[in-house]
């Protein structure tokens, strides 16, 4: 018990002084999550408003792919990555294994599906509202798109503040991707695990909070879009 | 200037999963005249004007504008029963359609700031489409609908659900399109609307048009007698 006070009030000290180790992990894992965020959603979101618009052949398969893969173990992301990426695997030769962009990658391949399902469902319903009216006015298949993703931007942000939440929680595939390496490719998730193991619980516990306060922030800005949302004010 | 009249409708119908919505209709239409369609509820009015808007599939028969269909299509415009807001402001709303046609964003919204005005929503431009009442609403789809300046202007009744002084505000905006020279094809089903617009009546029923003719005759010498009954305001199927 005395272990686990004297550990809280460390690790809120660190916190509070701004420890040097502390901050640089937890930048490397916002500098992480948010570049795969962006990626992600670059691709994501498209395919959403594709995928709302247009009857394609294979249209009912992705959706159903997507799906799938929402449900997805990162570990075996992870692992698929890694061979993949390590030294005998077909992009062996980028040499990106243990870097931080073996780690974006694999978010990448984790939050995709998440981000497009989630944004697909609201554009779907955004179109059936709009599918008339655009169809009467004869907008062009790449005008729909623009004018979904537009009007639902709202919901495409809670789509992708879910995404980052997810990515930014992950541990399983950065810590195979990755390697933990300090100084490297040691972030939120991967140092609290190894701190955990070595006993000490003042850093992890610190690192815990940083983990816990972002994502306290993501569900309340989730909740307050999703609330004007509801509202009609955009 | 293309010309998209007459248009000839030759026994044309639209079927969903097997059930005929309305048609084979044949219909010529001209220019100019308001045309207001009528008749029961389910006879086929809201079919009969997707249809000729193009917006419903054409499964037999044959609509012939005077110039190709898809060019046709550009100077037709389409209000619904249930006007659609999109998730944008007032001004936003009225300017979309330019926008989406390759306008200038200073003059569409020009353009949309004058129909705001001629429809009485100068007050409202910054304000959520979907904020508004349902006169409102109705009086920004048809400033969206006319800001294109259509040759064509189609509305499902346009003013199902609204009260009298919503409805004059939007007669007057209708007629005045009809002065400046949009052909109005319409449905409703208050008569009293129907004989201040029409200039020609379509009454149908049951999918099929039972009968046509100039609004002055068919309002006082009805030939059949179930216009006769409908203009009664008896029951008719
Ligand atoms: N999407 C649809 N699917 C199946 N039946 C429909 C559909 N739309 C309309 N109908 C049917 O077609 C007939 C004509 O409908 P409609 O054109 O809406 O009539 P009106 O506008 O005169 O009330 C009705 O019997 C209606 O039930
Ligand atoms: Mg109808």
């Amino acid at each position: 018990m005395t272990d686990l006070w004297s550990g809280l009030a460390q690790a809120f000290w660190l916190v509070v002084t701004l420890d040097a180790e502390l901050v640089e992990i937890s930048a490397r894992s916002l500098q992480v999550s948010l570049t795969a965020l962006v990626i992600a959603s670059l691709i994501a979101m498209p395919l959403a408003a594709l995928l709302a618009v247009r009857r394609f052949r294979w249209r009912r398969g992705v959706i159903a792919i997507l799906n799938a893969l929402m449900g997805l173990p990162p570990v075996v992301v992870g692992l698929v990555v890694y061979v993949m990426l390590s030294r005998s695997g077909p992009l062996g030769v980028l040499g990106l294994l243990f870097t931080p962009a073996a780690m974006i990658i694999a978010q990448i391949i984790i939050v995709v599906p998440l981000i497009a399902s989630i944004a697909h469902q609201s554009l779907r319903d955004l179109w059936q509202e709009y599918h008339d009216l655009l169809i009467s006015m004869n907008v062009s298949q790449w005008q729909k798109m623009k004018t979904l993703l537009w009007d639902a931007r709202r919901a495409l942000l809670t789509a992708s503040l879910a995404g980052f939440g997810r990515a930014i929680g992950e541990v399983g595939a950065i810590m195979i991707v990755g390697g933990n390496i300090d100084h490297a490719t040691r972030v939120l998730t991967t140092a609290i695990a190894l701190e955990t193991g070595k006993g000490d619980f003042a850093l992890a516990l610190a690192l815990g909070f940083v983990l816990i306060g972002l994502a306290i922030a993501v569900n309340l800005a989730i909740h307050w879009l999703s609330r004007t949302e509801r509202e009609g004010r955009w | 200037m293309t010309e998209l009249f007459p248009l000839k409708v030759r026994g044309a119908a639209t079927a969903r999963r097997g059930k005929m919505l309305v048609g084979p209709v044949d219909l010529d239409l001209c220019g100019q005249k308001a045309c207001v369609v009528i008749g029961p509820n389910g006879s086929g009015k809201t079919s009969l004007l997707r249809l000729l808007h193009g917006a419903a599939r054409l499964h037999r028969g044959t609509i012939t504008w005077a110039c190709p269909t898809d060019e046709a299509r550009h100077h037709q415009s389409f209000v619904f029963q249930r006007p659609v807001m999109l998730r944008r402001s007032v001004l936003d709303n009225i300017a979309y359609p330019l926008l989406v046609h390759g306008v200038k964003k200073p003059a569409a919204l020009d353009a949309a700031r004058d129909w705001a005005g001629r429809v009485g929503l100068t007050e409202m431009l910054r304000r959520p489409a979907t904020v508004l009442s349902g006169g409102e609403q109705q009086k920004l789809a048809l400033a969206r609908a006319l800001v294109t300046r259509p040759k064509v202007l189609f509305l499902d009744e346009p003013c199902a659900a609204l009260d009298g002084r919503a409805m004059r505000e939007i007669e007057a905006i209708l007629t005045d399109a009809k002065t400046a020279g949009t052909k109005l094809i319409m449905t409703t089903h208050d008569m009293g609307q129907a004989r201040r617009l029409a200039d020609e009546v379509v009454f149908l029923l049951g999918g099929l048009v039972h009968e046509t003719g100039p609004a002055t005759t068919f309002f006082d010498h009805p030939e059949t007698p179930e216009a006769r009954a409908f203009l009664n305001g008896d029951i008719v199927e």
